[in-house]
C-alpha cells in the first residue's frame, strides 16, 4: 500500500477511537457523580430529611425540611420574576421585534447569560438587601429570576422561530390579529420547545449557590413569608459540606440527591403535562 | 390610494364558443394595480374583475405574479416587509386598502399551497375562525363546524374522529379541513393559492369537485399551475406573463381561441 493511503487510514482509526473514547469520558463523567451521589446521598436520606429542622452542632439526625420548602418558595419568585419576562421578550424577538432593536435586545441577553452568578448576586444584594437592611426570600429569588431571564429568552425565541410560516398565515388569513395569532396557534405550537427551555432554565438556578449567599442567605428554622432570610439547598450542600462534622457531610450527600431528584421531578411532570397536547408531529 | 385610468378590462363578445355568459355582477375589481417589493416592481397596471359566484382561475408560468395578485386581495402581502400596492383593488365597490384587514380577511378568504391545519383537533381548526371572529355562540358552533365539514365534503370521513388531532388526516383531507375552516367564517370570495399542489390526482379531483358545488356560496379565485384543472374547473381565466396580465376572458375562449400569440404558447406548451 501506498504512504499516503496508510496515513490516510491510521488518521480515520486515530479520530474515530479519540471521538469514541471522549463520549465513553462523558458518560463514565456523568454516571459517576450520579451513582456517587446516589450512593451516599441515599445511605443518610431518611424520612427524618424531609420532616425535621437542622439540629443543633452535635446533635444528630434532623433534617433539612426548611430547606427544601425555601427551595421551592426562592424557585417560585424566580419563576414569577424570570418567565413572563423571558417568555414576553422572547415573543417580542421571534415575532414583533425590527431589525436594530431586537439585535441590541438579543446581544444583551447573550451578555446577561454570561454575567457570573456571584455578580447578579452582589447586584440583588445592593438594590434590595441594603435598602433593606436584612437578607429576605424576596432578594434570592429575585437574583435567581434575573438568572432565568436570558435562557427563557433564547429558547422561547428558537421555538418559535421553528413554527412554520404556513401556520401563522393560516391564522391571519382568518382575520385573526398578530397577537391573536401568536397567542392561539404559534405559541401553543411551540409549546413544547417552550416549556422545555423554561425547565432547563429552573434546573439551572434550582443549583444556583453564589447569588444565594448574600441575598437569601440562609436560615437553621423555618422561614416566615417572603421577607426574611431562608434556607435553600444549594447553600446548605455548601454550609454542610465544608463543616468539620461526618454527620454533616452526609446530610450534605443527601440535600445533594433531593435536589437532583426535584429538578428531574418536576421536569418529568411538565412534559407529561406537554405531552398531552397535540403535538406539532404527525399523530 | 392614488386613482388610475382603468384599463378597458371587459373582452369584446366577439368570440364564439363561450358557454358561460359574461356576468353583470363583479365581486372584485382591480384596476391600475402596480405592486413592489422593495424598490423590485412585481406587477405592472393589472385590470382584472372578478365575477360574483364563479371560478376565476390564474395560470402563468412561476414568478409571473399571480400569486402575488392573490395576496393582494386579502392583503397577505402584509406579512412581507416593505411590500407596497399602488392602486385599486374594490371589494363590493369599497376599497380593499381602506378597509380594516381583519374584516376584509373574513370577508375573503384564503387556502394555500400546503395544507396547513393548525396543531389542534378537527374540531377545534374548523371553530378557530368563528371563536377568533366571536361568531358561534357554545350551541351553535357544533351545528356550525357540522356544516362546514359538510361543505367541505369532509364531514362523513372525520365525523366519529372530530376531537383527534388534524395531524391524523391525509393529506387531501388536510387540505378538505383548510378549506372547511375558511368556509366556517362564510367568506364572500375565497383565494385559493395551488391548492392541489401538493395532492394526488383523486384527492385532487375531489377538491375540484367541491369547489364546483361551491359556487353559488362564494366567489373563488384560484391559483393553477396545472392548465386542465384551470380548464376544468374555472368559468373565467387571466393569463399573467412577467407582472402583466396578458389576457382574461371566459376559459373556453382562452384555451380554444386565445387573442394573444403569449397565451398561445402557454398553453399550447410552447414555453412556461
Amino acid at each position: 500500500m501506498p504512504f499516503r493511503t496508510i496515513w490516510r487510514k491510521s488518521v480515520n482509526v486515530v479520530m474515530l477511537s479519540l471521538t469514541g473514547l471522549c463520549a465513553v469520558v462523558t458518560v463514565f463523567a456523568l454516571f459517576f457523580i450520579l451513582g456517587y451521589l446516589v450512593w451516599y446521598g441515599g445511605k443518610s436520606l431518611n424520612w427524618a430529611f424531609f420532616t425535621n429542622l437542622p439540629t443543633p452542632v452535635g446533635e444528630t439526625g434532623g433534617g433539612m425540611a426548611n430547606a427544601i420548602v425555601g427551595s421551592a418558595k426562592l424557585l417560585l419568585l424566580a419563576s414569577i420574576i424570570g418567565i413572563p419576562i423571558g417568555l414576553l421578550t422572547g415573543v417580542y424577538l421571534a415575532e414583533f421585534g425590527g431589525r436594530t432593536f431586537s439585535f441590541f435586545v438579543r446581544y444583551t441577553t447573550d451578555l446577561l447569560n454570561g454575567v457570573p452568578s456571584i455578580v447578579i448576586g452582589i447586584f440583588a444584594y445592593t438594590v434590595i438587601v441594603l435598602p433593606m437592611k436584612h437578607f429576605s426570600a424576596f432578594a434570592g429569588g429575585m437574583a435567581l429570576g434575573i438568572m432565568m431571564i436570558p435562557i427563557a429568552v433564547r429558547t422561547t425565541e428558537e421555538a418559535l422561530r421553528g413554527v412554520p410560516r404556513m401556520l401563522r398565515e393560516g391564522a391571519l388569513a382568518l382575520g385573526a390579529s398578530k397577537w391573536k395569532t401568536v397567542a392561539t396557534v404559534v405559541m401553543p405550537a411551540a409549546m413544547r420547545g417552550i416549556v422545555t427551555g423554561i425547565m432547563l432554565t429552573l434546573a439551572r438556578v434550582a443549583g444556583e449557590t453564589a447569588p444565594l449567599l448574600f441575598t437569601a442567605f440562609s436560615n437553621r428554622f423555618w422561614s416566615h413569608g417572603w421577607n426574611e432570610p431562608i434556607a435553600s439547598l444549594p447553600v446548605m450542600i455548601y454550609t454542610y459540606a465544608i463543616a468539620p462534622y461526618d454527620d454533616w457531610h452526609r446530610q450534605a450527600w443527601a440535600a445533594g440527591l433531593v435536589l437532583l431528584g426535584l429538578v428531574l421531578f418536576a421536569n418529568i411532570g411538565a412534559r407529561l403535562i406537554v405531552s398531552r397536547g397535540i403535538s406539532m408531529r404527525r399523530a | 390610494m392614488a386613482m388610475k385610468t382603468s384599463e378597458e378590462s371587459r373582452p369584446s363578445e366577439r368570440a364564439a364558443g363561450a358557454a358561460t355568459p359574461w356576468p353583470a355582477d363583479i365581486k372584485m375589481r382591480a384596476a391600475g394595480l402596480d405592486f413592489y417589493y422593495g424598490g423590485k416592481q412585481a406587477l405592472h397596471s393589472i385590470a382584472l374583475q372578478v365575477p360574483t359566484g364563479r371560478i376565476t382561475a390564474l395560470i402563468g408560468p412561476s414568478g409571473c405574479g399571480k400569486t402575488t395578485f392573490l395576496r393582494i386581495l386579502n392583503r397577505m402581502y402584509e406579512t412581507v416587509p416593505q411590500a407596497r400596492p399602488e392602486g385599486e383593488v374594490l371589494l363590493d365597490g369599497e376599497d380593499i386598502f381602506s378597509l380594516d384587514v381583519v374584516s376584509l380577511r373574513r370577508r375573503v378568504g384564503m387556502v394555500f399551497q400546503k395544507p396547513n391545519p393548525f396543531p389542534k383537533s378537527i374540531f377545534d381548526n374548523i371553530a378557530y375562525g368563528l371563536r377568533i371572529n366571536g361568531m358561534g355562540g357554545k350551541g351553535t358552533m357544533a351545528e356550525a363546524v357540522e356544516k362546514s365539514l359538510r361543505r367541505a365534503a369532509l364531514w362523513e370521513e372525520v365525523k366519529d374522529q372530530l376531537h383527534k388531532s388534524a395531524y391524523a388526516l391525509s393529506g387531501g383531507q388536510q387540505q378538505r379541513l383548510c378549506i372547511a375552516r375558511a368556509l366556517a367564517v362564510e367568506p364572500e370570495v375565497l383565494l385559493l393559492d395551488e391548492p392541489c399542489s401538493a395532492l394526488d390526482p383523486i384527492a385532487t379531483a375531489k377538491i375540484e369537485e367541491l369547489l364546483f358545488n361551491l359556487k353559488d356560496a362564494c366567489t373563488m379565485v384560484i391559483v393553477t399551475h396545472n392548465m386542465q384543472q384551470a380548464a376544468r374547473t374555472a368559468d373565467f381565466t387571466g393569463f399573467f406573463l412577467m407582472g402583466r396580465l396578458i389576457e382574461f376572458n371566459k376559459t373556453a375562449i382562452i384555451f380554444k381561441t386565445p387573442a394573444r400569440k403569449e397565451t398561445e404558447d402557454y398553453i399550447t406548451g410552447r414555453f412556461g
